[in-house]
């Protein structure tokens, strides 16, 4: 009951002073407001850079070749001739773990159809599990077959922007598509992907079987790089050590020699890349928690001039018998009071900025009740942290000489 | 006889630097339930000291003081609070009242911080009912910055007798006020003496220590004369008295 009237003497007290209470609270909002905010808007990024990650599909191993490990062989990646259709094959025999594989081939090609004609940095030759392995549906027509890849045939499956660039509003299915002068039929439409994390337009593809790439439009007879399916997630890690395995004995490679091919897991991809947003996530967060200390701060020093303004105040309470753990409970529930109210405008503030900023901008932005839940408890407890100092001090006066003073 | 004051060889010793001064030097005094003492004496003869461990605000460097047979003078702060809270009355030259606090809950303070949970029924009808001893029934809503000097002092009062004290403690009450309102104040200190409560005041005014049944004069922290009051002033009468020679002169109608 004592504490529910030290409760109310506070709130009269901060109601009395709204201005002030108001100003006081301002460094605890942009604090709070910034950092939820800003960890937001890192969130957001890291929540979009594994969704496109995760556009390349699911329980997928990517083998390249080439090694480009740090302090390597560096025999460039991708075209160092050192993968080739007979590994893939191997692969898919020996090892029972991996559900699909798409050898893959990569290069640029002019398109032409028609007097409309384009030109695209992604070629792409892969088997008929490439769109199973990717996740990537169709939205018109189909793929292509196992036959279509035995027999090299000239099918193609062309992403929305070809589709858009080359026959406008015309249906793209069995009509003519040159692709370096070869015509190919194209028979599919992939659905859009939009941009990819490095901003390229991920719709601008062309997809053939490996085969028909390598012996009509490239001319090579290797592969750069392969995409390899296991059947659930925990395969990855064994199934990657039978794959460096297998290669590694197809290819001859005994230690101290290095592996001319690199595996990747999907899981590893997206470690690194949002281990940079983490970062940049976390300094941003701290940045702006440096605000919320100085918002602490702006708290201490406005309760001790609280203190000192209202000492004959304090010291009326104790001549009439409070004790000095009513006098500092008071104060205390000032300083949470103000900080808290902050806190809670803040969350507000934050989740109005961040959703501002990512509209003005068109980031994504992510808010977690995390950072909700822990700026707001980082508030409550700098209202404790700053406000026990001038709360101390004020319990701490002699009825005396505070009632003398002036 | 029931002693509610019993000093025995109270010293109070300030130490500031080499300097060693004794505000109070070995007072032994007994006051007895229901008297009106008045401490007297020229500034810097300890009679505030004094009255500021009489009223539980300090303590005594060495002496026993007990109040109403406790022993105060070994009470820590929280219980010396707790005494304040509940035995005693204070009233301050300056009012002491809480700004922008209306009269009634300045009235009110001390039973916030009571020990016991007290209904806000009941601290309402106790404030409400100081109010009425000290006449200022329909002042309840009044900020003291609405009431005048005199006025302050009765809110003060009020706040003073609302937890029932047995003793009822006046530094200087009447220093801040004129004499029409020191009359009034002095009348109202006898009505409550009347009905009991003892009243132990600091003044430096001889007319005004006149309302008073005792005096105590105090030098250099000792004291030199303890008399009972032979011609006692009564506060009604002197009222009426000042209202006549204030018609006389036409100052009032």
């Amino acid at each position: 009951m004592r504490l529910s009237n030290t409760v109310m003497i506070s709130f009269r007290a901060l109601r009395r002073n709204k201005m002030r209470s108001l100003l006081t609270t301002l460094g605890i909002i942009i604090g709070v407001g910034a950092v939820i905010a800003l960890v937001s808007i890192g969130n957001g990024a890291k929540t979009q850079i594994k969704a496109q990650i995760a556009t390349l599909g699911e329980n997928v191993i990517l083998v390249f070749a080439g090694n480009f490990s740090p302090g390597g062989v560096h025999s460039g990646w991708m075209g160092a001739g050192t993968l080739m259709v007979a590994d893939a094959d191997a692969i898919r025999r020996e090892i029972p773990k991996v559900v699909a594989i798409s050898p893959e081939v990569r290069s640029g090609a002019q398109l032409v159809s028609g007097n409309s004609n384009w030109w695209t940095g992604n070629l792409l030759g892969e088997s008929q599990d490439y769109f199973n392995i990717r996740e990537w549906p169709l939205i018109a027509g189909g793929g292509f077959s196992e036959q279509d890849v035995r027999t090299e045939n000239k099918v193609a499956v062309i992403g929305k922007t070809i589709a858009t660039q080359i026959y406008g509003e015309e249906n793209p299915i069995g009509k003519i598509l040159r692709i370096k002068n070869v015509p190919f039929i194209v028979t599919g439409v992939l659905s859009p992907k939009g941009l990819s994390l490095q901003g390229s337009d991920q719709d601008d593809i062309v997809v053939v079987p490996y085969t028909s790439a390598m012996k009509r439009l490239i001319g090579k007879s290797t592969l750069g790089s392969m995409n390899i399916q296991v059947g659930k997630e925990s395969d990855l890690a064994p199934a990657q050590n039978e794959i460096i395995a297998l290669l590694r004995q197809r290819h001859k490679i005994i230690p101290p020699k290095e592996d001319d091919f690199t595996v990747r897991n999907l899981e590893e991809i997206t470690k690194v890349a949002t281990a940079q947003t983490t970062v940049m996530t976390f300094l941003l967060g701290s940045a702006a928690g440096v605000s919320l200390l100085v918002g602490g701060i702006g708290i201490m020093n406005i309760m001790l001039v609280s203190v000192t303004e209202r000492t004959r105040e304090i010291g009326i309470r104790i001549a009439v018998g409070a004790h000095g753990r009513d006098i500092m409970l008071q104060f205390l529930i000032e300083a949470v009071t103000l900080s808290c109210m902050g806190g809670l405008l803040g969350i507000f503030a934050g989740i109005g900025a961040a959703w501002t900023i990512s509209y003005m901008n068109g980031w994504p932005s992510y808010i977690s009740m995390e950072s909700i839940l822990g700026s707001f408890l980082i508030s409550a407890g700098i209202g404790i942290l700053f406000g026990s100092f001038p709360a101390h001090k004020a319990s701490q006066l002699d009825p005396i000489v505070a009632l003398r003073y002036e | 006889m029931n002693k509610v004051v019993n000093l025995t060889d109270i010293k109070k010793i300030y130490t500031t630097g080499e300097v060693e001064v004794r505000a109070v030097n070995g007072v032994s005094l007994d006051i007895i339930k229901g008297e009106f003492v008045a401490f007297m004496g020229a500034s810097g003869s300890g009679k505030s000291t004094i009255m500021n461990i009489l009223g539980c605000l300090d303590r005594p460097t060495s002496g026993t003081y007990l109040l109403d047979g406790i022993n105060v003078s070994s009470l820590n702060r929280d219980e010396l609070a707790d005494v304040r809270n509940q035995k005693i009355g204070f009233v301050f030259q300056s009012f002491n009242l809480l700004s922008r606090t209306s009269a009634l809950e300045n009235v009110e303070l001390p039973l916030f911080y009571a020990r016991r949970h007290i209904a806000a029924r009941e601290v309402k009808e106790r404030g409400e009912q100081a109010l009425e001893i000290v006449g200022l029934t329909g002042r309840a809503g009044h900020h003291p910055s609405q009431l005048s000097g005199g006025q302050q002092q009765r809110v003060a009062i009020a706040r003073a007798l609302i937890n029932n004290p047995d003793v009822i403690f006046a530094d200087e009450a009447t220093g801040n006020l004129d004499t029409k309102t020191s009359i009034e104040i002095m009348g109202v200190f006898q009505k409550l003496n009347e009905k009991g409560i003892t009243i132990i005041m600091v003044t430096h005014e001889l007319d005004i220590a006149r309302y008073a049944t005792r005096n105590i004069i105090m030098r250099d922290g000792r004291v030199i004369s303890d008399e009972p009051v032979l011609s006692r002033l009564n506060a009604v009468e002197e009222m009426l008295k000042l209202n006549d020679a204030e018609r006389a002169v036409q100052l009032a109608p």
